[in-house]
């Protein structure tokens, strides 16, 4: 049984499923409530679960990530929404130096299930620091578990299943494809669906793995569907934290390629991360090195730009290309 | 307290510690302030509360764990009612208004309350977070009590460097009452922060309170406070010492004799004695304690790179005491 949802409205309708199975999922944010968001992403929640399960917060990152950790402490499960990527840095200190930490710091005494969305990328026209992909940051850091959605079913089941996680997780929506829409099947098991931490084969393919993740998943699959002179297999890598590497590996052994496409600027990208691993591990197998197709190693641009900037379906083929020139 | 300050202090000389952050000169602060708590109330300590920590019944050796680094703090949080250190300045402030707001909704405001402390010193009250944490617990109303340590001194930077007003003044700008109390006098230090936690735990929301003290030591053992500040100060101060204080009083009113304090001394010898011991003999953590609990569910990575690591140690077995290769 399925309902047609965008990625937007399904994300809502997971915090909604989460909220009613416990009592001790709490939204926390800028403008989570009567508003619902300035993406609607909470839209409805504050009317139907009231302001002491849906706070509208001092307008202060470092104050809303740092009194969820007293909350999730206290024994709730605090979902925290930044409102836009480049509005995330001042939380940086509570959530690298204490949310991350906490567990191993306390030895298993205190969890941390708190889950921080944050709408992020490129690709709306926005002004400066609405544009970013800091995914590297979190990646980067012990403790954090990172995920990012590209679908409507996903994004339904993922949020759910990042609330029920015990560990910090930072959920990141491509806000340039909150209105893509699909149908999802709302009346599975959360037991049941793909986990949190694995990758999905999103179009199977011989002769080349193309890697992407949130908002570039959908340029990946045009740029597949465009190259018909070679049967691309796109991954949908899902989760940066830890990454599904059995899933890639198995599937790069098989093509012999690997491009990785992400908005993200490409030095110490996830990108690289993924392509060392790669290497390590496929060594015999690959017919040429791992190409990286990413952002700049610049700020992100004036939005009038940004088509320039962000990977877009042909520089996602030119680095398939790259990759047949060996 | 005092008592396992000074062998705590011996100890890192003797390399035993790594650190020692003195508490010394804030004793009447760290006890009074922690004698008025009740068990369901919750502390959110900075790192120099040694203090509220033994209050809350901690013992010294945990926090000379820390210290050591056998441990980033092996104590129960939940079981004493007290967190963690806090080394990043401020930061805890927020939790403990988070942990107040979580107070608020579990309903454990009232008659019986609960209410939360969040300790932290003048420095601090620079700090982004500090005054985020007083307006989020000020437009929440929540059931948290702020309890800075002013020992006049940031380190090097005395307390004109942070702030041109007193510091209890600052609370007024953000909506709730501020206190300042003689830090120096325990039962003053008692009688005030029982007085704003029962506002606190009653629904009254937060306050302010500035216990005025002073460092008599240096910040960390690894600090040297005559590159800074005069000794005429330190003398002044002296002669306001918080336990000679108490003494006295206890003297003066016929409320303690010299029995008294001859056990006192006697068991700060036994405390000193087993904590040496103690700091002495306890074990380093296994090398593959690293990857424990940094996520409460397996992770490929960590699990990975343990098995990796486990390999390459016992790569190293009957290697004998020159190792290598």
């Amino acid at each position: 049984m399925g309902t047609n949802l965008t990625i937007g409205k399904a994300i809502n309708a997971g915090l909604r499923a989460a909220m009613e199975h416990d009592p001790k999922v709490l939204m926390m944010g800028e403008d989570v409530g009567r508003l619902g968001g300035v993406f609607r992403v909470t839209d409805g929640l504050y009317k139907d679960f009231g302001a002491d399960r849906v706070i509208d917060t001092p307008l202060a990152e470092s104050g809303i990530v740092g009194t969820a950790i007293g909350m999730a402490m206290r024994g709730y499960r605090p979902v925290v929404e930044i409102q836009f990527d480049g509005f995330f840095f001042p939380a940086a200190n509570q959530t690298f130096t204490q949310l991350a930490k906490m567990r191993r710091r306390s030895a298993g005494k205190l969890a941390m299930p708190v889950v921080m969305r944050i709408p992020y990328g490129g690709g709306i026209g926005a002004v400066e620091h609405h544009s970013e992909s800091p995914e590297a940051y979190f990646q980067h850091t012990a403790g954090l578990r990172v995920v990012t959605v590209a679908n409507p079913e996903d994004a339904y089941w993922m949020i759910q299943q990042a609330i029920r996680s015990d560990d910090p997780v930072i959920f990141l929506e491509p806000k340039r494809r909150y209105y893509e829409k699909t149908e999802v099947d709302t009346e599975a098991s959360i037991h049941e669906v793909t986990p949190l931490g694995s990758a999905r084969v999103a179009r199977p393919g011989t002769d080349c793995t193309l890697l992407a993740y949130g908002p570039m998943v959908k340029t990946a699959l045009q740029a597949a569907e465009a190259d018909t002179d070679h049967s691309i297999e796109v991954i949908d890598v899902r989760s940066l934290s830890p990454v599904d590497y059995p899933t890639i590996t198995a599937s790069v052994k098989r093509t012999g390629r690997l491009v990785v496409a992400h908005e993200a600027t490409l030095t110490g990208g996830p990108g690289a991360e993924i392509a060392a691993r790669v290497t390590e591990e496929c060594f015999y197998h690959l017919e040429s090195p791992v190409i990286r197709v990413a952002a700049f190693d610049t700020p992100y641009p004036q939005s009038r730009l940004e088509e320039h900037y962000l990977p877009d379906l042909d520089r996602v083929l030119d680095g398939v290309d790259r990759a047949f020139a060996y | 307290m005092r008592r396992v300050d000074s062998e705590a202090i011996t100890l890192q000389r003797q390399g035993e510690l790594g650190l020692w952050v003195s508490l010394l000169g804030q004793e009447a602060a760290q006890i009074g302030s922690g004698r008025a708590l009740r068990d369901r109330d919750m502390a959110f300590p900075s790192y120099r509360e040694h203090g509220v920590a033994w209050c809350r019944g901690i013992q010294p050796k945990e926090l000379l764990s820390m210290f050591r680094g056998a441990s980033n703090g092996g104590w129960d949080p939940h079981e004493h009612g007290f967190h963690l250190y806090t080394i990043v300045i401020g930061s805890q402030a927020l939790h403990a208004t988070g942990y107040a707001m979580g107070v608020q909704r579990d309903g454990a405001v009232g008659e019986d309350g609960t209410a939360v402390i969040s300790y932290f010193g003048d420095g601090a009250t620079s700090q982004g977070d500090t005054n985020e944490a007083f307006n989020f617990a000020s437009v929440n109303n929540a059931p948290v009590v702020f309890f800075c340590q002013n020992n006049q001194w940031a380190i090097s930077e005395p307390l004109e460097r942070q702030s041109r007003v007193p510091i209890y003044r600052r609370a007024a700008g953000f909506g709730f009452p501020g206190v300042r109390v003689d830090g120096n006098d325990v039962l003053a230090c008692l009688a005030v922060t029982r007085a704003a936690l029962d506002n606190a735990r009653t629904g009254n929301g937060p306050t302010l309170v500035e216990a005025f003290t002073y460092r008599m030591g240096a910040h960390t053992t690894n600090d040297d406070p005559t590159r800074y500040r005069d000794k005429a100060e330190l003398d002044e101060w002296k002669a306001k010492d918080p336990i000679l204080r108490v003494r006295r009083y206890l003297e003066a009113n016929g409320l303690a004799d010299e029995a008294f304090f001859t056990a006192v001394d006697e068991e700060s010898d036994r405390v000193g004695e087993t904590v040496r011991t103690q700091c002495r003999s306890m074990p380093d953590p296994e090398p593959l304690d690293i990857f424990h609990e940094v996520y409460a569910e397996p992770n490929v990575h960590i699990d990975q790179q343990r098995a990796e690591f486990a390999d390459y140690l016992s790569s190293f077995e009957g290697a004998g005491a020159e190792g290598g290769r």
